[in-house]
């Protein structure tokens, strides 16, 4: 099984420990993971403002750097869920059409297709808080929603309750959406940093002392709240967790 | 006396802490005299406590012509009112809630949802079929059967109704429709006079705002807000904002105009072809008096509002108020068919950019809402703004979808007035795409040039950078560089929007790319 890995530009630019963990933590399954040097971005900013030419030839350029791969894997539930969602401004070839469907997040990545039993080598003992990002949860399914009637169910806590030593606990709004949205954070300044801030509260009611997520899009935001706000509430990928950082 | 006057004064403060904090007395400010609180007529020429500061209502989107409505200023504005803010996150949040609960008591809900769903897309993909069905029905019942194609044809049908009747005075309920059709400013320059029913509505119209919500649509407003506005209107004592009192205040006032009003509309929340009959919802009843205590009945109906059969309104009915309110079903459900004995009954079907949007690939589902409002309940971007900062008949999720047909470039801005979370959808009984919709909108406009310049150099020039691995690498070399480079429209637009209430992200030492070109062979 050959693995492509996918660093979406924010993680590669802000949150390396994030892309570091993930590729350490696929090579501890034993699986041969390339990191593709030529990459940039999935091209959600401007499809995600309208721009779909605009586009274009970033998502053309992620073909080519990720074609040649069995899989693609990512640490971004957002970024995969636009490859394989809204990846339409090129030509839908049957390459392309391959390589969207082969884009993986890294939890369904290691919940869905490796079907991970355990982590041995992780422990966490800490009071944590969940945070869904909004496209992992309701574009790509990573856990049942809570506006449907349907079976509760969850890959990331699921996978988090194999770690030794970690207690989750429930968020008043687990699903609220912490007002990230990519480029909405800048051009809707106002009411994304109130729908973080009060996200921020929201995770300090419960008791945590961690929030983790699968997403450092939604994190960097929440977590420029918190210290906006002198709260101390702490951020940590859920790749770090289970590739066993300590703190 | 004395030992009366002792009961009377206000307990020590040693007492008043085992009182429930809620429960306690104002401090008394009277002024003091011999050791004593001064009584009766010296004591009242001053306060007794001033009253409490009122945070004054935040007002909607300033609306200039046909210029692009800037939803993000409204909400800025109505963030900046933490009273009413917090106020209306949290009572719309508590109504999502009861609206969970009610789908938990509904085994079915999926199954309903799916069914309402297709029902509807069935019904707008044969809608001329059942709308013929459905005038033949009506018009056999009675109902005189007029054709809108716009809001003005409407306004201008009911107002000849009106003058045919010689009346003056119109009670209605709550219709989003009129309000699309600009139907009160029309009656107001014919010298009709129009009474809204609703009591929420009502208060909007006193206040001369639109509703801000399509099922509460004075939801934005403290109840010290009504206060004022009925102390202006109804001459009630301002400083009184206790919510029985207001509703009586309004019962009283209403009631008389009611009773002698010479005609009576109503919106309709379905149509059934094979009935002609119409269903209105409500929870005050004041439907039922629109309708019925006046000789003269109009309702106004989109035609998008025809379901085929009797049978398919259960579903709907099971649906609407649980998604809405959270009830099992509103107060009042009302079936009308015809004109009451001796009375006359007029519908008009209207179209009002409603065909033009049923040809439109992306988005003629949205003709499948039912005016629920879930959507604007669940949305947190909706419920932190306030109705009235997207400046358009419609709000909130279904507002960013519906808003555009009816004007692109004055409500261009609307569809990214979201942060796409997708939870609209999720909550809509008829199974709209609503996020994905909004989505499409961007495009739309993307596409139509009605981007500002700023966001579209923004995205040009992301898409330059990131196209290319060079210029990108060059771009994010160094960390430091990283913060002033990467994310190019985050520091376009202003000096630093993230900025402006967070922290900016702490620079790592290097990027991922450094790091596995120092600690991974490089191939």
């Amino acid at each position: 099984m050959r693995v492509g890995l996918f660093v979406p530009c924010y993680v590669d630019a802000f949150h390396p420990d994030v892309g570091i963990a993930t590729l350490e933590l696929l090579e501890r399954f034993g699986i041969e993971v390339e990191y593709p040097f030529n990459q940039t971005c999935c091209g959600q900013p401007m499809t995600n403002s309208g721009c779909h030419a605009e586009s274009a030839a970033t998502e053309a350029l992620f073909v080519q750097n990720f074609e040649r791969f069995d899989y693609i894997v990512g640490p971004s539930g957002s970024c995969v869920h636009h490859v394989r969602s809204n990846f339409d401004s090129i030509e839908q070839t049957d390459i392309v059409r391959k390589v969207r469907a082969n884009t993986y997040e890294l939890v369904e990545f290691l919940h869905d297709v490796l079907k991970v039993e355990a982590f041995p080598w992780a422990e966490f003992p800490h009071r944590v808080a969940y945070h869904n990002n909004c496209n992992a949860l309701r574009g790509i399914g990573h856990a049942s929603m809570s506006e449907l009637r349907v079976e509760p169910f969850s890959k990331p806590l699921d996978l988090l309750r194999k770690v030794r030593g970690i207690e989750v606990v429930q968020l008043a709004r687990p699903d609220e959406c912490c007002g990230f949205g990519g480029t909405f954070s800048v051009f809707a300044e106002g009411i994304s940093s109130k729908m973080g801030h009060d996200k921020v509260r929201d995770e300090m009611q419960s008791g945590a002392e961690y929030v983790v997520s699968a997403d450092s899009s939604c994190m960097m935001h929440q977590q420029g709240c918190a210290e906006r706000a002198g709260l101390p509430m702490k951020y940590i990928h859920i790749a770090q967790v289970l590739n066993g950082a300590s703190s | 006396m004395n030992g009366i006057e002792k009961d009377t004064q206000p307990p020590l403060e040693a007492e008043r802490t085992i009182l429930h904090p809620e429960l306690a007395a104002p401090p008394d400010e009277s002024p003091v005299k011999n050791g004593r609180r001064l009584q009766h007529a010296e004591g009242a020429s001053h306060p007794i406590h001033p009253p409490p500061e009122r945070e004054p209502q935040p007002r909607g989107a300033r609306i200039r012509g046909n210029h692009r409505v800037d939803q993000t200023e409204a909400a800025e504005r109505f963030i900046a009112s933490p009273a009413h803010e917090k106020m209306h996150d949290e009572r719309l949040w508590d109504l999502r809630g009861k609206r969970d609960r009610q789908m938990h008591s509904i085994p079915e809900w999926e199954e309903l949802r799916t069914l309402a769903s297709a029902i509807k897309e069935h019904t707008l993909t044969h809608l001329d079929q059942y709308l013929e069905q459905f005038e033949q029905n009506a018009r056999a019942n009675g109902v005189h059967v007029h054709w809108a194609k716009d809001g003005e044809e409407h306004n201008r049908i009911v107002h000849g109704v009106l003058r045919d009747h010689g009346a003056k005075t119109l009670i209605k309920s709550k219709s989003m429709l009129t309000e699309e059709c600009g139907f009160r400013p029309y009656m107001a320059a014919a010298g009709i006079e129009v009474i809204e029913t609703d009591l929420g509505e009502r208060i909007q119209q006193l206040d001369n705002e639109d509703p801000s919500h399509v099922v509460v649509p004075a939801v934005h407003k403290l109840r010290g807000d009504v206060a004022q506005v009925f102390a202006a209107h109804l001459g009630t004592d301002p400083m009184d904002d206790d919510v029985h009192h207001l509703a009586e205040a309004q019962r009283q006032a209403t009631r008389p105009l009611i009773l002698n009003a010479q005609a009576g509309m109503t919106g309709c929340n379905f149509a059934i072809a094979e009935t002609g009959g119409i269903t209105v919802c409500t929870n005050e009843g004041n439907a039922d008096l629109s309708a019925n205590v006046p000789n003269l009945h109009i309702a106004s109906i989109g035609i998008e509002k025809v379901i085929p059969r009797l049978e398919h309104l259960a579903v709907f009915v099971r649906l609407l108020s649980r998604s809405a309110l959270g009830s099992p079903i509103t107060q009042y459900t009302s079936h009308i068919r015809g004109p009451r004995a001796g009375g006359e009954m007029h519908m008009v079907l209207v179209d009002n950019g409603r065909s033009a949007r049923l040809e439109q690939d992306k988005f003629w589902t949205s003709l499948k809402c039912i005016r629920c409002g879930a959507c604007m309940n669940t949305c947190p971007v909706y419920r932190r703004s306030g109705g009235l900062s997207y400046g358009a008949t419609y709000s909130g999720p279904i507002g960013l979808i519906i808003d555009p047909s009816f004007n692109r470039h004055k409500y261009s801005a609307l569809p990214f007035s979201s942060s796409l979370n997708g939870s609209c959808s999720n909550v809509c009984p008829v199974k709209i795409n609503i996020h994905e919709q909004i989505a499409a909108w961007r495009q739309v406009m993307a596409e139509n040039h009605e981007l500002t310049l700023i966001k579209k150099a923004a995205m040009k020039a992301a898409g330059v950078l990131l196209a290319h691995p060079v210029l990108y690498r060059a771009a994010i070399t160094s960390a430091d560089s990283a913060l002033n480079n990467l994310p190019r429209f985050a520091i376009y637009i202003r000096l630093n929007a993230w900025g402006r209430h967070r922290e900016v992200p702490h620079a790592p030492r290097e990027s991922f790319h450094s790091w596995y070109k120092r600690n991974r062979s490089v191939p």
